[in-house]
């Protein structure tokens, strides 16, 4: 196979990582909303909790548009 | 008009906004210090904060007027956080955090603003945190912090931080190295983090925007279905300015969480 064509091929591979971040991130906002449904007064003490979540997940998506950025232009 | 611009997009990729080009070519004992527009960006961002904070203090009254009671919310907005985070010893890493805080929330806005059409290339807008090295230098320097301090606190305690008490004696060999590990990765995470997301959204808006040109020049139908990328890019603009401001806001809140394992290491 030809080198260009494997990088492209791999850089897609690389973008697979979203579909886990994309669920991560589902589950993350839907707990914090169903628990803040149930109770709302509780909910405002834990948006700091759910951001630093929201970071740390969307960082897994992150990491694979790194890689992907790291197969089409390093090398 | 439509076809200049569309051989202008052609010209210039999505990534061609990173590009870093000397303003002024400074060299240095054969060291290239020229100031480039990330060096220029990165002037205008402090040079903005430190105006502004200059305004909102200059008079300072007991009820504040509107620029002063902007920089008291921001004041007390990472007031709370790092009291919050770090409890009581958090006193005197207030002007450290801050000081990042507002840096990376001015620097993520100012990478926002559009360029002045037709200016030359080195003069348009530029995100200074979407390069790697300013953000992993900031990283670097709050772990530089957390590891003196941490040291200096709690002296040899401080490697409790990677066998945490109460653990059983079985489980060390195991858990010890992860620690030691996702110690070790944080730099690097709180780095690419407000790298990559600043590089993702800036890519994906000039992407959009490419497609809105792109379609206008195919002219008939086509440039009629033109709106449908601007109101994405629109919507992305959105995205990106919420983004700007909570990565600024985790990075923040990361820093204190770091600094907090420091300070209460030997407690563990």
């Amino acid at each position: 196979m030809e080198v260009e064509a494997a990088k492209l091929i791999g850089a897609g591979i690389a973008a697979i990582p979203l579909a886990g971040a994309g669920v991560g991130l589902g589950l993350i906002f839907g707990n914090f909303l169903a628990g803040a449904f149930r109770n709302p007064s509780a909910a405002a003490a834990n948006q700091q909790t759910m951001l630093l979540a929201f970071a740390l997940t969307e960082f897994t998506g992150l990491l694979g548009f790194v890689i992907a950025m790291i197969i089409l232009y390093a090398f | 008009m439509i076809d200049a611009a569309f051989r202008s997009f052609q010209a210039a990729g999505p990534m061609e906004q990173f590009e870093i080009l000397p303003i002024v070519e400074l060299t240095f004992g054969g060291l290239d210090i020229s100031f480039t527009n990330s060096a220029l960006w990165m002037t205008i961002g402090v040079g903005l904060i430190v105006a502004f904070f200059y305004a909102a203090t200059r008079r300072r009254t007991l009820i504040p007027g509107r620029t002063q009671s902007i920089a008291e919310i921001l004041h007390e907005f990472v007031a709370n956080l790092v009291r919050d985070t770090i409890g009581h010893d958090g006193k005197k890493f207030f002007p450290y955090v801050f000081t990042l805080f507002i840096f990376i929330l001015v620097a993520n806005y100012v990478g926002l603003l559009p360029s002045i059409p037709g200016a030359p290339h080195e003069l348009h807008t530029f995100t200074t945190t979407s390069h790697i090295i300013v953000t992993f230098a900031l990283a670097m320097v709050t772990i530089t912090i957390v590891l003196i301090y941490g040291f200096a606190k709690n002296g040899l305690k401080f490697l409790k931080l990677f066998a945490p008490s109460g653990l059983p004696i079985w489980l060390m060999p195991i858990l010890v190295p992860i620690e030691i590990i996702s110690f070790l990765s944080r730099p690097i995470s709180l780095g690419v983090r407000l790298f990559a997301n600043m590089l993702a959204g800036h890519i994906i808006l000039k992407l959009f925007a490419g497609f809105v040109i792109a379609l206008l020049g195919a002219g008939g139908f086509a440039s009629v279905l033109a709106i449908a990328p601007f109101l994405g890019s629109v919507a992305i603009f959105l995205l990106e300015f919420l983004v700007a401001a909570l990565q600024a806001y985790v990075f923040a809140i990361l820093t204190c969480i770091y600094l907090s394992d420091a300070a209460h290491a030997a407690e563990h």
